[in-house]
């Protein structure tokens, strides 16, 4: 489903990504692991057109899309949760997952996105009236991932869901995560730090270092990895 | 020596003459005050839209509105020379539209990943811009501007002279000046709260990152922005010139007021727009007449005492929402 091949990616002299080549294959949920500067979120950046590559080709759904500017990829059908969430502290709940379906015309869809975006996360639903700005970390975290799924994407890119959250939080929306995958079908490429986690919820993995791919395998082959224990997993 | 004490007696004496009588003894002074003070209230509350509709879209402060508007004014000005005066009046809203929006494409895109203040030191530009064109243009001399008679296919008014309710009268122009403030108000406030226009530019305004992910075009949204903005403030121009005439200094006076009402209001509401001119408007009228000094007119002391007084106990002015942090 989505292609990224030999990408790299600069800001101004410094080089973030450095020849990262990667595969998502339809309906599989990818994690990129790595450590703070390995270059993570500016894949994710890129693919979803933040930033623009200075190399590498981005292929989504037999399509290049590595030159189209970030509001007509949504489009497309990515949809990025971005790292420090970013949702609108100053609109409702509501106003917010409204948003998420800026780019649909179809009236009903979205209304039914919105009842599903409650069922996965309740509280939501419970709080659809209030600004975001009063919600807790991990309800904002929640309202995030609500806002993706309402511009209906075929891939979501999930940047770092678990910072600054409490453990018990991070395994309820990651919890979550899984279920919109296995239910829907929902393709998912994930950044994350923690590898325990993202593991657990992974079909397969890529672990960055310094803005390159230095391991890559199935969730299961690199939880059994030695290197990847010691490095990431810490046990 | 004595004649120093006579002196000041005699002032005195001038000042204590001069005092009027409490409210309770002439209401109807009171009342005509009152009624002034919302006339001039109304003229700083349209260019307050104005101002605020910039900052809630593009969260800029425009330091360059109020000559914006007086060029715009000029600009309608000569097109009445050619022109009737509804087709010179909307052709006027949407030239100024268009200026807007050109503004924000050509002079405000540039700086629009810089820091704010590098936008808000661009708009001070744009002041001594606009003023220098407009002296260009149409030379320094004050033209004749209004007030009109409004020609409504089957009935007209004529802005000129007052409408009273016994010894209490008001201009004609003042009560058009504040249904028009009225009506734009309620306008805005459908199209930010009622409309996906308007929420796409509340959050154009907030986070541009997080609204070019789920696909707001940001840059249309910052030119309908000013555009917006330019066009209210064109109908603000045109109000003030009926009513202290057209001159490239026409502006700059109410601006300070519109800023002020603008920040009582809170910067990103339009309600507060209003209810902040006509409070500033009407209190320093009141402090105008009921006040006593003898250094001359505190009006203008007590009316941003009192703007400093509601942004202690609510920072982010009357309405505005915006500061509302959980951290």
């Amino acid at each position: 489903m989505l292609n990224v091949s030999d990408l790299h990616v600069a800001y101004g002299p410094v080089l973030a990504v450095r020849g990262i080549s990667l595969t998502v294959p339809k309906g599989q949920i990818v994690a990129l692991l790595g450590a703070n500067g390995a270059g993570k979120s500016s894949t994710l950046r890129t693919i979803s057109g933040l930033q623009r590559p200075t190399h590498g080709t981005i292929e989504f759904e037999g399509r290049r899309i590595d030159n189209i500017p970030a509001e007509r990829i949504v489009q497309m059908g990515i949809s990025q949760v971005p790292e420090g969430r970013q949702i609108f502290t100053d609109l409702t709940v509501m106003e917010n997952l409204r948003l998420g379906a800026y780019t649909r015309r179809d009236g009903a869809g979205i209304k039914r996105d919105l009842d599903r975006t409650f069922t996965y996360f309740p509280v939501l639903g419970e709080r659809r009236g209030q600004t975001a700005a009063l919600l807790s970390g991990g309800e904002q975290q929640m309202l995030a991932i609500g806002r993706a799924l309402m511009a209906k994407p075929s891939l979501l890119l999930l940047d770092e869901p678990s910072l600054g959250l409490a453990p018990m939080l991070v395994r309820e929306i990651f919890r979550i995560v899984k279920a919109i995958n296995e239910e829907e079908g929902l393709t998912i490429l994930l950044v994350e730090q923690n590898a325990n986690l993202a593991l657990e919820i992974a079909n397969e993995a890529y672990v960055l270092e310094t803005g390159q791919v230095v391991l890559e395998g199935s969730a299961e082959e690199l939880r059994g990895n030695e290197a990847v224990r010691r490095s990431y997993l810490g046990y | 020596m004595e004649a120093i004490g006579l002196a000041v007696a005699g002032y005195l004496d001038v000042v204590v003459l001069s005092t009027p009588p409490p409210p309770w003894e002439d209401p109807s002074l009171f009342a005509q005050q009152v009624l002034s003070g919302i006339a001039s209230g109304s003229l700083f509350a349209i260019l307050a839209l104005a101002v605020v509709l910039i900052y809630r879209s593009t969260d800029v402060l425009n330091f360059g509105q109020g000559e914006m508007a007086m060029f715009t004014t000029f600009i309608a000005w000569s097109f009445m020379t050619q022109m009737p005066l509804w087709p010179a009046f909307f052709l006027t809203l949407l030239v100024a539209a268009a200026m807007g929006a050109a503004l924000e494409r050509l002079v405000l895109r540039p700086v629009e990943e810089a820091p704010v203040l590098n936008a808000v030191i661009v708009t001070l530009g744009l002041y001594t811009i606009f003023t220098g064109l407009a002296l260009r243009v149409w030379g320094p001399l004050p033209k004749g501007f209004g007030p009109f008679t409004l020609d409504f296919l089957f009935f007209e008014i004529d802005l000129a002279g007052p409408v009273c309710a016994g010894e209490v009268c008001i201009g004609k122009l003042s009560v058009a000046t504040f249904v028009a403030a009225v009506i734009i108000m309620a306008l805005l406030f459908v199209l930010f709260q009622r409309t996906m226009l308007g929420l796409a530019m509340r959050a154009t305004a907030q986070n541009r990152t997080a609204s070019r992910l789920v696909g707001i075009p940001v840059g249309r949204m910052l030119s309908v922005g000013w555009g917006l903005s330019a066009a209210v403030g064109a109908v603000a121009g045109v109000f003030v010139a009926q009513n202290v005439g057209l001159s490239t200094g026409s502006l700059a006076a109410i601006l300070i007021f519109a800023f002020a009402a603008a920040v009582l209001g809170g910067l990103d509401s339009p309600v507060g727009a209003i209810v902040g001119g006509l409070t500033i408007g009407v209190v320093r009228n009141l402090a105008g007449t009921y006040v006593p000094s003898e250094v001359g007119s505190v009006d203008l002391v007590v009316a941003f005492l009192l703007i400093v007084l509601v942004l202690m106990v609510r920072p982010t002015g009357i309405f505005g929402r915006r500061a509302l942090r959980r951290v």
